[in-house]
C-alpha cells in the first residue's frame, strides 16, 4: 500500500519538499546542539526543561486523542466515524513519533539512550512513559494498517486486530495519564503538583486532538477526492465544545485552590504566568492571548450555529489549538519550575536553534502524517470507486 | 585514653594542614592510640551520613575576611574539577552560598532575628533519606548507597534527562550544559583542577557526593577539612544512625532545622541558626 505514497500532485512533492528542508536545518541545529551541549538552549539550572519537553506533553495528547474517534466507532458502533477512525489512528502514530523525537533531542547525552532500556527502573515514570508510548505507537500502527489493508481488498480484519483495537482503548487514556504523572508527582514544584494534572492534561488533550482532527479532515477534503464527511465533522466538533469546556473548567479549579488558599507556593506560578513576578514576566502577554483565544473558541463552539458552519468551526479550532498550547506546551513547563526552589525567578525563552530543532520535529511528524494520510485517503478513494 | 570521635575529627582536620589524612594523621598526632581507639570510629563505617551546619560559627568566620568565607566552596570545587562558566543560569555548584531568606523560602519570618535575612546560608545535597531525585531517575545514575545513605551519582551512566532536576526540591543538582573543558579559560586557568577525580562529559547532571573517594580512605569531606582548617568549625560530619555520634551530640545539644521538611525528603543535613 505504501506505493500510493509515490504518486501525487506537484502540491503533494512541493509540501513534502518543503517539510524535508525544515527537517533538515533541524537536523543541522540539532548537531550543532549535540557537539556544543544544551547551552545553546533558553534552557537554565532552574529551568531546565523547556520547549522541547512542552512539545512533548502537547503531543501525547495529540496522540492519546485519537481514542476519540476510536472509541465512539469500536465501543458504541458509531457507524460515521468508520470513514475517519484511519485519520485519528494515523495522527496518533505521528504525534508519537514527534513525541519520542522530543524526548531524544532533550537528551544531554543522546548516545546513552538505551541505558533506559539495559538499565529498566520501574520506580522511574520515565520508564514507564517510554514503555506506553511506544506500545502506544505499535497498536496504532499495526491496527491502522491491517483495517486499511482489509478495506482495501474488500473483507473484515482479522479478529485480533479487534483484540489490539479493545487494548488500544484505555491504552490511550494511559499514555497522557503516565506523561502527567511526569510532573504530578514531584515534591516542590507547586504548579504542578496538582492531582487533577492527568485530568487537565486528557482534557486539554480531548479538545485540542479532535480540533487538530477537524482541521486535517477539512484539508483532505480540500486536498484529496477522500472526503472525510459533514456528519463526523459536525460530530467531532462536539467532543472538542465538551472537552474544551471541562479544560477551562478544571483550569479555574486550580485558581480557586491557589487564590483562596492564598497558599503563596501554590499562588505564585500562575502570578508569574498572567502578571510576572519579580521583573519576570514574558509569557503574560502569550498566556492572556491563550485566555481570550479560550473564550473565543468556547463562544464560537457552544453556539449551535457558528459551531455548524464549517468557516467558523475551523476559526474556533485554530484558536482552540493555539490556547491549549500556549497553556501546555509553553506556560506548563516554565511555570513548574517557577519560582526555583530559593523562591527566584529565572528566565525562560527558547533560543533560535531550539526553535529550528522544535519546527525539524514537527516537520518530521507531519511528514510521517503527510505520507500514511496519503496512503489512507488513496486507498478510500480506490475502495469508493 | 582513647581518642573519641571529636577528638579523631579534630586530629583529622589539624593533619589536613599538613596534607595527612586518616591513620598516618593519628599516628603521629597521637601516637599509640590508634588501635584502642578505631573500633566504631565513624569515617569508614557510618551507616547513615549527615552533617550539621552551624550557621552562627560560619558568619563569624564570614565576618572575618573582607569578602566573607569561600574556603569549602574552593576546597569542594578544585576536588571534583568544578568548572566556572562565569554564567549564574548555567552554573554547576556541589557547594554553594544563598541569602538565609532563600535558604529556607516557605518559612517566610517579616520579623526574624535582625540582619539574619542575607547572610549567607551554605548550602550542598541534603542527602535525603527519602531522595525523590533516586525515585525518578530511569537509569539508577543516581542511587541512595544501602550501606550509607550517601545519594551518588553515576556521571558515566546519566543519560541528560534532567527528571532529578526537576524532582529535586532543593536546588542540589547541576546540569553540564556544555563540555567543562571547553568553560572560560580565564576563569578555569588550570582545569581540570584534580586529575585524581573523575571528569565528565558535556551533558549529564552532578552533584555533591559526600566526597565517597575521602571517607573511603578515613578521611573528612573536602569542605569539612577545609572549614576545620581555618578552625571555623562550621561543619560537622557524623554518622546519624548511632546515638553516640558527634552530629547526634550536637543535634541533643542545639536546635537545628532543616530544608523544607514537609516534603518527607528526611533531609540528612542540620542547620544551626
Amino acid at each position: 500500500m505504501l506505493d500510493r505514497a509515490l504518486k501525487g500532485s506537484q502540491g503533494y512533492w512541493g509540501w513534502l519538499v518543503f517539510l524535508l528542508v525544515l527537517m533538515g536545518i533541524g537536523t543541522g541545529c540539532w548537531f550543532y546542539q549535540f557537539f556544543e551541549g544544551l547551552k545553546i538552549t533558553g534552557m537554565s539550572r532552574d529551568v531546565s526543561w523547556g520547549l522541547y519537553i512542552g512539545q512533548l506533553t502537547y503531543f501525547v495528547g495529540v496522540a492519546a486523542s485519537g481514542v476519540m474517534v476510536v472509541l465512539p466507532y469500536y465501543l458504541h458502533d458509531y457507524k460515521a466515524f468508520g470513514r475517519i477512525t484511519i485519520l485519528g489512528e494515523f495522527l496518533a502514530v505521528s504525534a508519537i513519533v514527534m513525541c519520542l523525537l522530543f524526548v531524544f533531542v532533550d537528551l544531554g547525552n543522546p548516545v546513552r539512550i538505551m541505558n533506559v532500556i539495559l538499565y529498566p527502573t520501574p520506580n522511574s515514570i520515565l520508564f514507564w512513559d517510554m514503555i506506553v508510548l511506544n506500545v502506544y505507537m505499535l497498536l496504532n500502527i499495526v491496527i491502522g494498517w491491517n483495517v486499511l489493508a482489509a478495506e482495501r481488498k474488500g473483507l473484515p480484519y482479522q479478529k485480533w486486530i479487534k483484540v489490539l483495537i479493545y487494548i488500544s482503548i484505555p491504552w490511550a487514556f494511559s499514555i497522557h495519564t503516565v506523561t502527567a504523572f511526569l510532573y504530578a508527582g514531584l515534591p516542590g514544584r507547586h504548579y504542578w503538583l496538582t492531582s487533577i494534572m492527568a485530568a487537565r492534561f486528557l482534557s486539554s488533550a480531548f479538545c485540542a486532538g479532535p480540533a487538530l482532527l477537524i482541521l486535517l479532515c477539512l484539508i483532505v477534503r480540500k486536498v484529496t477526492r477522500f472526503d472525510p464527511g459533514k456528519e463526523q465533522i459536525r460530530t467531532l466538533a462536539g467532543i472538542v465544545t465538551y472537552a474544551m469546556l471541562i479544560n477551562v473548567f478544571f483550569f479555574l479549579l486550580e485558581l480557586f485552590t491557589a487564590f483562596y488558599s492564598q497558599i503563596p507556593g501554590h499562588m505564585h506560578p500562575i502570578v508569574f504566568l498572567f502578571k510576572g513576578l519579580d521583573g519576570v514576566g514574558n509569557l503574560a502577554p502569550w498566556m492572556w492571548a491563550a485566555a481570550v483565544f479560550a473564550v473565543i473558541s468556547l463562544i464560537l463552539l457552544v453556539v449551535p450555529s457558528t459551531r455548524r458552519n464549517e468557516g467558523t468551526l475551523a476559526v474556533a479550532c485554530a484558536v482552540l489549538i493555539a490556547a491549549t498550547w500556549i497553556d501546555k506546551g509553553l506556560g506548563l513547563i516554565v511555570a513548574g519550575f517557577t519560582p526555583n526552589p530559593f523562591d527566584k525567578v529565572t528566565e525562560y525563552w527558547p533560543t533560535t536553534p531550539e526553535v529550528l530543532i522544535t519546527i525539524g520535529v514537527l516537520a518530521t511528524g507531519f511528514f510521517v502524517l503527510t505520507i500514511l494520510y496519503k496512503v489512507a485517503t488513496a486507498v478510500k478513494t480506490e475502495v469508493a470507486a | 585514653m582513647g581518642v573519641d570521635r571529636r577528638e579523631f575529627l579534630k586530629i583529622a582536620g589539624m593533619a589536613a594542614l599538613f596534607g595527612l589524612g586518616g591513620k598516618a594523621a593519628i599516628d603521629i598526632f597521637a601516637p599509640g592510640e590508634l588501635e584502642a581507639s578505631m573500633e566504631g570510629l565513624p569515617l569508614t563505617k557510618g551507616k547513615r551520613w549527615a552533617m550539621v551546619i552551624d550557621i552562627p560559627k560560619c558568619l563569624a568566620q564570614q565576618a572575618k575576611g573582607k569578602d566573607g568565607c569561600k574556603e569549602c566552596i574552593i576546597a569542594c570545587h578544585r576536588a571534583h574539577n568544578v568548572p566556572d562558566w562565569g554564567n549564574p543560569k548555567i552554573a554547576i555548584k556541589w557547594i554553594w552560598q544563598e541569602s538565609f531568606e532563600h535558604s529556607f523560602p516557605y518559612q517566610p519570618n517579616p520579623f526574624i532575628q535582625e540582619g539574619l535575612r542575607n547572610q549567607p546560608v551554605i548550602l550542598l545535597c541534603n542527602h535525603c533519606f527519602n531522595p525523590p531525585c533516586v525515585r525518578v531517575c530511569p537509569t539508577q545514575a543516581t542511587f541512595k548507597r544501602k550501606e550509607d545513605g550517601i545519594v551518588c551519582m553515576d556521571m558515566h551512566r546519566c543519560i541528560g534527562c534532567r527528571f532529578c532536576m526537576a524532582a529535586c526540591p532543593y536546588g542540589s543538582r547541576s546540569f553540564n550544559w556544555g563540555n567543562p573543558r571547553k568553560a572560560p579559560k580565564e576563569l578555569n586557568p588550570d582545569y581540570p583542577t584534580n586529575r585524581a577525580y573523575p571528569e565528565r562529559s558535556k551533558g549529564v547532571v552532578e552533584k555533591c557526593d559526600f566526597c565517597i573517594e575521602l571517607i573511603s580512605k578515613g578521611e573528612l569531606p573536602a569542605c569539612v577539612q577545609a572549614c576545620d582548617k581555618i578552625k571555623a568549625h562550621a561543619l560537622t560530619f557524623g554518622d546519624l544512625a548511632d546515638s553516640e555520634s558527634n552530629v547526634r551530640k550536637l543535634l541533643k545539644q542545639r536546635y537545628t532545622i532543616r530544608r523544607k521538611p514537609e516534603l518527607g525528603t528526611e533531609p540528612n543535613l542540620f542547620y544551626i541558626v
